[in-house]
């Protein structure tokens, strides 16, 4: 399943974000977070507890199914009375979850933590970035493997310098797309599609920001 | 106009290009004293372009500073820092002013330099560079526009011949080629017998290929490159040499070392040339030729 992979914020930045604000209600996310540790029950609790540490008053402290669905309105709704004591809310869901919020609700939202990467978990307790939704997929002549989101470069046309030993130059821990590409291909016989040479790439195949409009007859 | 550089590729002469970094800031005072040293010592001198993504006085300038001195410039662009945009408009401004001979690289991470936050552009890569530039040369831009004066250059790339697993890289090699690289100046080479096997595969390719060689200034130094410098092996062999210089003496063997592999590559008629990186050392270049017997 795709997931949104976070990461806590420091608690100088989120010391920062909260100055001057007294009264504070915090949200959770029982889905991506809760995964990677970061914004489920067990954290949404240990930062109240920071908080008030802190001399702030925590006016309440919830977590959503999954923040980024519709059906969150609903559930603000129900937790309204305590929300409106606040003076904001610090929300440690991903930046999909702050802005649904955000737009369901009048207060101001303050993120506890950063959105690193849509990914899925590859292992346990990892996490791999999978796809960067560039628009031009390519996947048909790499294996299945992309070079887009897996090369620290996005290098469509082969490895870079900095290949090393089945690893990225940048960090021992990541993979070298393309020797992961390259290896696949010579399993399946089609080495050949590693040898075409690839034009430039197109940027704007959907221009950012995105929006996609379904055609009349299938909406 | 066919460069300089490319008359010495195609002359069959044992082609020597060493490298100069541009300073950090406005004092070109070293950067012309390294210039003025070698200019009539190689063929061609490359302009290194923010290397291992240093933010630095840009290639293109240094480039120029090349020609005003009467030398030969090689231009490296590298992909990190600039859209096609960019490249192409710097590719017409060094054209006009005489800049002709380019090195296309994909570029350091902006993760190993001084500005760790810096987006990493890479809208191109070393291929599609060369791509771009052999489109410009018939009058046209990536964008399918007309120009309005065409450019010429003598392009060139490089190769890994140590990178494992090899294949991908070769296979990345010949893309070059086919995208229009003239000439490949190589990542520092040590061990000549895995150069000599490169170079069997490597001639069947109408590309002059210069094999480079990086003056190893310590056995530490030669250790650290082996450690953190991907595609660079350096034998234990030569990190012993290194090892039993005196106190003190540890730059000569480098240079003893580095004149030696570049006299017996051009005995062997192994390449084309040699692509000299004494790094920080510049000034070194021409005692490494007379070690070699090229001065």
């Amino acid at each position: 399943m795709i997931r949104s992979i976070t990461q806590k914020k420091s608690d100088v930045e989120i010391d920062r974000l909260l100055d001057g604000l007294g009264r504070i209600f915090i949200i959770g996310c029982g889905t991506c977070t809760t995964l990677t540790h970061t914004g489920g029950l067990p954290e949404v609790k240990s930062m109240a507890e920071s908080l008030r540490a802190k001399g702030k008053l925590v006016t309440g402290e919830m977590v959503l199914p999954v923040a980024c669905d519709n059906m969150t309105g609903e559930t603000l709704k129900e937790w309204s009375a305590k929300m409106d004591q606040a003076d904001a809310l610090l929300i440690m869901t991903c930046a999909f979850g702050v802005q649904t919020i955000a737009r369901q609700s009048k207060k101001m939202v303050i993120p506890a933590l950063d959105t690193l990467f849509i990914g899925k978990e590859t292992a346990v307790g990892q996490f791999d970035e999978i796809c960067t939704q560039c628009g031009t997929c390519i996947l048909g002549e790499t294996g299945g493997i992309c070079p887009v989101t897996s090369c620290h470069k996005g290098l469509v046309n082969g490895p870079c310098g900095g290949t090393n030993n089945g690893k990225c130059e940048i960090d021992e821990n990541k993979d070298c797309a393309w020797t992961l590409i390259y290896n696949r291909l010579k399993e399946l016989g089609r080495l050949q599609s590693m040898r075409k040479l690839q034009g430039p790439r197109n940027h704007q195949s959907e221009p950012s920001p995105g929006k996609f409009i379904l055609p009349r007859g299938d909406q | 106009m066919v460069s300089n550089f490319k008359k010495a590729l195609e002359s069959g002469k044992f082609v020597v290009t060493c490298e100069i970094a541009p300073p950090k800031g406005t004092n070109l005072d070293k950067m012309r004293h390294h210039i003025e040293l070698l200019k009539d010592k190689v063929d061609a001198t490359n302009i290194t372009d923010h290397q291992s993504s240093v933010m630095r006085y840009p290639s293109l300038g240094g480039a120029l500073l090349v020609k005003e001195c009467g030398g030969e410039p090689i231009l490296q662009m590298t992909c990190r820092d600039r859209n096609r945009l960019a490249l192409q408009a710097d590719l017409l401004f060094a054209y006009s002013r005489g800049v002709n001979n380019v090195l296309c690289l994909t570029g350091d991470s902006v993760i190993f330099g001084d500005h760790k936050e810096a987006k990493g552009v890479f809208d191109l890569d070393s291929s599609q560079l060369i791509m771009a530039i052999r489109r410009m040369e018939k009058g046209k831009d990536l964008g399918g526009n007309e120009l309005d004066g065409k450019v010429q250059f003598c392009v060139g790339a490089i190769v890994t011949p140590e990178a494992n697993p090899l294949e991908p890289q070769l296979i990345k090699f010949e893309k070059k080629i086919e995208a229009g690289a003239e000439f490949i100046q190589t990542q520092a080479v040590y061990d000549l017998d895995n150069f000599r096997k490169f170079m069997d595969y490597a001639r069947q390719f109408p590309v002059k290929i210069l094999a480079g060689i990086i003056l190893l200034t310590s056995a530490p130094m030669a250790r650290f490159m082996n450690k953190n410098v991907a595609g660079v092996n350096v034998p234990q062999t030569l990190i012993d040499e290194m090892a039993s210089a005196p106190k003190g003496k540890a730059i000569n063997k480098g240079i003893e070392i580095a004149g030696r592999m570049v006299r017996q590559i051009r005995e062997e008629k192994m390449c084309d040339g040699v692509h000299i990186m004494a790094i920080g050392r510049e000034e070194l270049v021409p005692e490494i030729m007379a070690a070699a017997g090229l001065l």
